[in-house]
């Protein structure tokens, strides 16, 4: 492929992986409303359209005509940016992640993954904590003590919490000996990380809650005590930044948990379906966001089921029970490697 | 001029007059929003020097970490107390001679340092190689380092403790 064609085809692959995300972000709402709604007995949004199908629209529409209200304290850059910062973090983690094996169209050798970086993992985990700024700004910058100490407590979570983070991938980059995506993916054909190290999936996901700001660990918006947390002050469509951003986060961390444990594309009998070429390209594709509308569906499933934590069991169970499993997690794979080698 | 210099310039610059924000700057919480863009600009001149490892690690610690806690610590003393933490010149002669002497030894590591000027043809991960260094070539510096870390942390924790 010579240069113009891989920025044909890099383009047709952003545009389409930002597409599919911004309709699962419209989607993931209306699924949000419709389980809590099942989880409460209650019916949910049912009048737009068929069984409130058209709900997000309307939505949308309803936050672009909003008036945008901007706190006379407020420091007005700063409180412009924090919303784009928010977005920025979360479109660009797509870049890196997998949805399937090499296919080939019309000749080309295609990877389905938009940057095949060698560091992907470490870019996740630098771009989740430039996160932190947008909820940081955005607190500081609004001119009210709610948004202040929602932003403070969001950013004391989230670094909390990517130590953990850290260290349970740690583990998985042992078993993978790679940084790459792709290459994690691949070393899961046989058996899922999920299953080798369960104790590193169990601080991967809880982190992974934390990280996205969401239920058990929604502190830093708890409404009895801080209102709205830090986008207390955010209107119309600054506000939706901020809600676009926390449901493309969840995505993220459910395609990230795909990648790293459950396989990928993978599915352990794959092998023995005598699917040939193209078609198991088609039905590892499909496991693949299959899995990944699993994990979203356990987010929303958590959030209705489980009540939130105290700011302090929060903070306890971040540094004293998860950041000891991760470090305990990573001398139990490197056991592994050493009896198997 | 090719397009690689370019780039190295707009880093260069970007890292050179945020710097000089951060200095001049007379609110604090300014200062820490204009350090953010300083550490962007030496993590994009690393990606261009092929030090792919480094330039991701020097955002996952300054930027992601070292910055939050920084912007913490002035967030919560700047805007809660109500009382403007302002940054100011103190004690300039000693200050000069200080600034003046590490300008000189910086210099002097400029210019008799062997720079590598052009990019590899074909960049290559520094992932593995530097693993492998660290743990094998230099292990006692790399557990050295992990002591002294350890020290402070112990050293904070016992003066947050008083």
């Amino acid at each position: 492929m010579n240069i113009t064609e891989i920025i044909i085809v890099s383009l047709i692959k952003i545009v389409f992986v930002l597409g599919i995300t911004l309709l699962t972000v419209a989607y993931l709402v209306y699924f949000e409303r419709k389980i809590a709604a099942w989880a409460q007995n209650r019916i949910g949004p049912n009048r737009v359209g068929w069984q409130g199908i058209l709900q997000p629209f309307a939505d949308v529409f309803k936050l672009l005509l909003k008036e945008d209200i901007v706190p006379e304290k407020a420091n007005r850059i700063v409180h412009a940016i924090a919303p784009m910062i928010a977005l920025f973090v979360a479109f660009t983690t797509y870049a890196v992640i997998p949805i399937g094996p090499n296919v080939n169209i019309f000749g080309y050798d295609i990877s389905l993954v938009v940057a095949d970086v060698n560091m992907g993992v470490l870019y996740v985990l630098a771009l989740t904590s430039l996160g932190v700024y947008a909820i940081t700004f955005a607190g500081w910058s609004s001119g009210s003590k709610y948004s202040l100490l929602g932003g403070i407590r969001s950013s004391a979570q989230m670094i909390s919490y990517e130590i953990s983070m850290g260290f349970s991938i740690g583990g998985v980059l042992l078993l993978a000996e790679s940084l790459r995506p792709i290459d994690i993916v691949n070393s899961q054909a046989g058996l899922w990380n999920a299953i080798i190290q369960p104790i590193g999936f169990i601080t991967f996901v809880v982190s992974a809650f934390a990280e996205t700001n969401r239920l058990p660990f929604d502190l830093p918006e708890a409404e009895p005590e801080l209102v709205g947390g830090f986008h207390t002050e955010y209107s119309s469509m600054k506000f939706a930044g901020f809600f676009l951003a926390e449901y493309a986060n969840m995505i993220i961390a459910s395609a990230m948990i795909v990648t790293l444990y459950l396989g990928g594309w993978h599915l352990p009998f794959e092998q023995s379906l005598g699917l040939s070429g193209s078609w198991l390209t088609v039905f590892q594709i499909t496991s693949f966001f299959v899995k990944m509308g699993a994990m979203l569906f356990f987010f929303i499933w958590v959030r209705w089921s489980i009540p939130r934590f105290r700011y302090d069991q929060l903070m306890n169970l971040g540094w004293k029970v998860m950041f000891p499993l991760s470090l305990i997690n990573i001398i139990w794979v490197a056991v592994i490697i050493m009896i198997t080698n | 001029m090719n397009i690689y210099d370019l780039i190295f310039y707009l880093f260069a610059a970007l890292t050179l007059i945020s710097a000089f924000f951060v200095v001049t700057n007379k609110n604090i919480v300014h200062s820490a929003f204009y350090l953010l863009f300083t550490f962007f600009g030496v993590a994009g001149i690393y990606v261009l020097l092929g030090a792919d490892f480094v330039a991701i690690v020097q955002l996952i610690v300054y930027v992601g970490g070292i910055l939050i806690l920084l912007l913490f610590g002035v967030m919560l003393t700047n805007k809660i107390t109500n009382v403007e933490i302002k940054t100011g010149t103190i004690n300039i002669f000693s200050a000069t001679i200080g600034v003046g002497l590490f300008a000189g030894v910086l210099l002097a590591a400029v210019l008799y340092a062997p720079w590598k000027v052009t990019l590899l043809q074909e960049p290559v991960s520094t992932t593995g190689i530097l693993g492998n260094l660290l743990m094998n070539e230099y292990v006692l510096v790399f557990e050295l380092l992990g002591i002294i870390l350890l020290i402070a942390l112990i050293g904070a924790a016992s003066i947050a403790r008083r």
